[in-house]
């Protein structure tokens, strides 16, 4: 576990999303640890955009070929963008799931939206509790 | 035991290695006060021979198509079985061997399944096709419940002419999720009455039955308009699967989801089963698809092989979230039909439904030619079509029976509007001479005994 | 020129005298014929003449054009590929791959029971109407249930045929119920049924020896709950030990028990789910009633019901009626509270007539020594390995008709599971299930059945043993597994990144 990725920049949900905010918006995607823990992935169920959200409403799916992984919405708000490439390239999520393997951009309601997002060091010991 | 080949020398081996005494202790776990007292009441073992006999008793007391002439259809189609289909088929390797979980040692049973993908693929006109359904009717029933997937409506549309076991087992699947089911009556020639006017924004799916239960070819390109303008998707149902061989492809004529039953590609009626529904739809659809599917891949050495893929779908993964709870397929069943295939190919399958064809329109000649009869139905029909009687269906099925004749399904239940009648179906089964005979059999004031004297 | 550049130009042997083979559509040729139709001896009708405009196709060129030797050749090419029960030991967890008796194929392929039709006059299928009468009635007896219905397609549409009944029950007496209760070891069809009739799924753990808990069910159960779904014995290969006290406290808050009837094969003529509290339960006939498998079906999958369901059962329902002329049968579809139909005819008919073959030869000795027997080879494969240490045993204790072991410390080489299942095939056996129960991992879960001898299991037992060696000395060899079939390792991330489901001409290879 100890190779995996957890940029200190980034928020993050117990569900294993990122969470990068940019002004009112937010781009979602799967962390290092989701992306091996599924293997090679070889679907990417994407939202549809418009769609509006409660935190851990399902956003979508991810899967790899004998397992699929909800994507819940780590935030609350409305879908405004997904990326379009995972539909052709999901294994982009395997090769750089914090950079051209983002999921989605979510515009965020309300002012504790990011309330239940915790940082990389609380996420890295979430990672570790369960690696035992 | 003949099956089972313990001797009580290997057993006394396997007891002191596991290190109990004897094989009741093996069921320790299980409480005393569960335990069934006393032996099973079913009957006592028969040896190979006696067994034979009984089932030889039970099987002479069945009519069949080496007994009878045939004209019963409705569902389940007399047609000639070639020879090869069962010989390859009783392979053990085939007949013996379970799903194809493990690709390097199933390759046999994987790329039968792709080519009859392909093969349905090519009959239906759609781009994906599973691995087959149980049969046409469940089929029918899990492709509604697709179409509600795919447009997340709740409503569904379905004609009369679809087969009315096939409605039943689409109503029962679809009981326990809130579907609304509408049914569209026939019109006067036979076809279904205009779609259009049923079809609304919450309508997932139109399903229709090309052609008909009571034989009548539908205008599907109709149908797939009507549908389409409310983002509805048409569902066409085939029961007759030679009928595909004549007509054009429904996905041609622009249904997003084709399904049915291939019973008449070289499978035994066998009173009903095992027979093989198919189901296939458009690329962008095969997510929502139920059911197992095989695809292409290559091994390590980059030599090409076949897999079970987009497992994801189903119901060992996804669990309660799948996309049906099917298991299994009708492997042993599609096999037939592939192998059928096969053999008729690209000609003999299209000259087998122009014979069939042939055949139904002689004896529909027929019946417009004697006293008696007649044909309510004026729509186009491909081997099946009903006949008005002139007295009651039973005496006259039971007339048809003096003659060696299974003369049809009598339509008192499934259409009894229609008055006395039956539906008729000629298969390449059927001889002129049978044709003739069932004809003659069937006026209410013919005398068939004299003609079975004949014979 | 290479040896095997010359085999590759002249000749199209595999490994051994195996074959490779094309595709039916890269083998046709045109103009080929596999067929022979009869003269027509009606007028020829041309179809233009007289279906719609529009409605006829143009051609078949989709399928291909072979001779009768071509597709003989083919398919039986494509055979030898396969492995299968008549060429071995068949060990896959659950799926209960007992030999499938001769005599079987023999009386399924009679004309009275082959060429039948299901909607021919009852008068005239009497012989096939008294098979399923008797058939219900045996398999009635087997499991302690009141009444069977054999009309079910397969296992899983037998729990669809169950819960519904259980549903109709709860409905009919205006008990609005929301849940089903489905322990953690369950098969993934039990959670997608519930989902098909509308229930949300309570998920109920099993303790650590790996059965049921009575308290664990109390805590779960309410008066929301319409039903518990068990397997028993279950998907650990283990007696659920407190089935009574289980059945009672569903039975309690009004619920129903659903017995997932998948590994009756261990407790035949010893004990019955009827007597367990069971109400409602389904057979699969492809598992103890050793019908062929088929590649992956036909299955059947009768359910067998308590009289409290006998007005919800699917129609139509085959009834004796006694007579002065004798027994007739009947059929009956007079169930205004039935579920209704789950098949266009019967069921998979020519299974039931295989099944009852089988009831048939072995009598009821026969039913008790098939438990006796599974059950012995079962525990002799578990106490084996457990003896040489080499795999892990999750949960040590008597087993019944399967058992689990798990891969050890095998990671540590970078061994997974899988790679001991395709090593296996090296050794010439076809893998347990694996990576089943989802609550075991890397969980491999045997079952051998009553068809397999003790030198036949004492061999299979060397291959594990000799696996686990390897794993050690020469991890690399076992990833890699398999070496010796016609096909390595196939890429299934591929096959699902890239779907390519058909054969199309001028693709890209």
């Amino acid at each position: 576990m100890s190779s995996t990725q957890i940029p200190k920049e980034l928020l993050y949900s117990r569900e294993d999303e990122w969470a990068r905010v940019e002004d009112h918006r937010v781009v979602v995607g799967i962390t290092d640890y989701a992306q091996d823990q599924l293997g090679d992935i070889v679907f990417v169920e994407l939202p549809e955009i418009g769609k509006p959200l409660e935190i851990r409403d399902v956003l979508g799916a991810i899967e790899s070929v004998k397992a699929v992984s909800d994507l819940y919405a780590p935030v609350a708000g409305t879908i405004v963008e997904v990326n379009r490439q995972l539909e052709d390239k999901p294994e982009i999520v395997n090769e750089d799931c914090y950079g051209d393997g983002w999921m989605c951009v979510i515009e965020i309601a309300g002012d504790d939206a990011l309330a239940d997002l915790i940082d990389a060091a609380a996420y890295a010991q979430h990672c570790a509790d369960r690696a035992d | 035991m003949r099956y089972i080949p313990h001797t009580e020398r290997d057993i006394a081996q396997m007891l002191d290695v596991i290190g109990v005494p004897d094989v009741d202790s093996l069921f320790s776990t299980i409480p005393e006060k569960s335990r069934l007292r006393g032996e099973l009441d079913v009957p006592a073992a028969l040896s190979e021979q006696e067994l034979l006999r009984v089932l030889s008793a039970m099987a002479a007391r069945n009519a069949n198509t080496d007994t009878h002439d045939w004209f019963l259809g409705a569902g389940v189609y007399a047609h000639f079985l070639p020879t090869a289909v069962d010989a390859l088929t009783s392979r053990a390797e085939f007949l013996t061997a379970y799903t194809p979980y493990q690709p390097e040692i199933s390759q046999g049973t994987l790329q039968a399944i792709f080519e009859w993908q392909t093969m349905i693929c090519g009959l239906t006109g759609m781009e994906v096709a599973n691995a087959s359904m149980y049969d046409g009717a469940s089929a029918a029933a899990e492709a509604a419940l697709m179409a509600m997937r795919v447009t997340k409506r709740s409503r569904i549309v379905m004609a009369e002419g679809v087969n009315p076991e096939y409605r039943a087992v689409v109503r029962t699947y679809l009981s326990g999720i809130g579907a609304e089911i509408v049914e569209v009556g026939r019109a006067e020639d036979g076809r279904s009455q205009p779609i259009a006017p049923h079809i609304d924004g919450d309508t997932a799916c139109v399903l229709v039955q090309q052609p008909s239960f009571l034989g009548a070819i539908e205008d599907l390109a109709s149908a797939a308009d009507a549908a389409h303008e409310h983002g509805t998707q048409l569902v066409a149902v085939v029961s007759e699967a030679l009928s595909l061989a004549l007509l054009e492809a429904p996905g041609a004529l622009g249904a997003d989801i084709v399904c049915g039953e291939a019973q008449s590609f070289g499978v035994p009626m066998s009173v009903g089963g095992p027979h093989v529904g198919f189901m296939a739809t458009r690329q962008k659809l095969v997510r929502q698809l139920p059911g197992r599917l095989v695809g292409q891949t290559v091994d390590t050495e980059g030599r090409r092989g076949f897999v079970l893929t987009l497992a994801t779908r189903e119901q060992h993964i996804r669990r309660e979230k799948a996309t049906s709870n099917i298991c299994t397929n009708q492997g042993l069943c599609l096999l037939m039909a592939t192998i059928y295939l096969s053999l008729l190919g690209r000609r003999g399958l299209r000259r087998l439904a122009e014979i069939n064809l042939s055949k139904a329109e002689y004896a529909k000649a027929r019946v417009r030619e004697t006293p008696g009869l007649s044909l309510p139905l004026s729509a186009p029909t491909f081997n099946e079509f009903v006949v008005a009687l002139d007295g009651p269906a039973d005496a006259a099925l039971a007339r048809a029976l003096d003659s060696g004749i299974i003369g049809g399904l009598d339509l008192e239940t499934d259409a009894p509007e229609l008055g006395p009648s039956l539906l008729v179906c000629t298969t390449e089964l059927a001889s002129r001479d049978a044709i003739d005979r069932l004809i003659a059999a069937l006026p209410a004031g013919s005398d068939s005994g004299s003609q079975e004297a004949a014979r | 020129m290479s040896d095997a550049d010359r085999r590759s130009r002249s000749g199209n042997a595999a490994n051994g005298f195996g074959y490779e083979e094309a595709l039916l559509f890269e083998l046709s040729r045109e103009d080929r014929v596999g067929y022979s139709l009869p003269e027509l001896d009606v007028p020829a009708v041309s179809p233009t003449d007289v279906l719609p405009e529009g409605s006829v196709r143009e051609d078949l060129a989709e399928l291909p054009e072979l001779s009768e030797v071509d597709v003989i050749r083919h398919f039986t090419r494509l055979s030898t590929w396969n492995a299968a029960v008549d060429l071995g030991l068949y060990p896959l967890g659950s799926c209960t791959m007992k030999y499938n008796p001769k005599l079987n194929e023999r009386v399924a392929h009679l004309a009275g029971f082959s060429a039948a039709h299901p909607r021919q006059p009852a008068a005239l299928l009497q012989g096939f109407l008294h098979l399923c009468y008797e058939l219900a009635r045996h398999l009635a007896e087997v499991s302690g249930m009141d009444r069977v219905t054999l009309q079910p397609a397969a296992g899983a549409q037998g729990e669809l045929a169950g819960i519904m009944m259980i549903r109709a029950y709860h409905e009919h007496r205006r008990d609005h119920r929301t849940k089903v209760m489905i322990p953690d070891t369950a098969h993934g069809t039990n959670p997608a049924t519930a989902t098909l009739n509308g229930y949300s799924v309570v998920e109920v753990p099993s303790n650590d020896a790996g059965i049921l808990e009575p308290a664990a069910v109390d805590a779960a159960m309410t008066e929301d709950v319409a039903g518990i779904m068990v397997t028993n014995p279950n998907t650990l290969g283990l007696f659920e030990e407190n089935m009574a006290a289980i059945a009672e406290i569903i039975h309690a808050k009004g619920g129903l028990v659903y017995g997932d009837g998948a590994n009756l094969n261990a407790v035949l003529g010893i004990a019955r789910p009827g007597d367990l509290g069971i109400d409602v339960m389904h057979f699969n006939l492809h598992k103890t009633f050793s019908t062929p498998h088929g590649g992956g079906g036909p299955g059947s999958g009768p359910v067998g019901i308590k009289n409290l369901l006998a007005k919800h059962l699917p129609v139509p329902v085959v009834q004796k009626s006694s007579g002065p002329d004798g027994d007739a049968y009947v059929l009956d579809s007079d169930f205004p509270l039935s579920i209704g139909r789950l098949h266009g005819n019967f069921g998979n008919a020519g299974m039931f007539v295989r099944a009852y073959a089988y009831l048939r030869s072995l009598g009821p000795d026969g039913l008790r020594r098939c438990a006796d027997m599974a059950v012995l080879n079962a525990n002799y494969v578990l106490a084996r390995l457990k003896d040489s240490g080499a795999y892990k045993i999750p949960f040590d204790r008597t087993v019944m008709h399967e058992c689990i072991v798990s891969d050890g410390n095998f990671s540590e080489q970078g061994v997974s599971t899988l790679d001991i299942a395709k090593r296996l095939i090296d050794y010439g056996y076809h893998p347990p299930t694996t990576y089943f129960p989802l609550i075991v991992p890397g969980a491999l879960m045997i079952e051998p059945t009553e068809s397999e001898s003790l030198e036949g299991l004492d061999r299979f037992i060397e291959a594990l043993l000799a696996i686990a060696d390897e794993v050690h000395e020469d991890p690399e060899l076992v990833r890699t597994a398999p070496h010796h079939t016609r096909r390595s390792r196939l890429d299934e991330t591929r096959a699902a990144r890239k779907p390519v489901l058909r054969w199309q001409p001028n693709a890209a290879e």
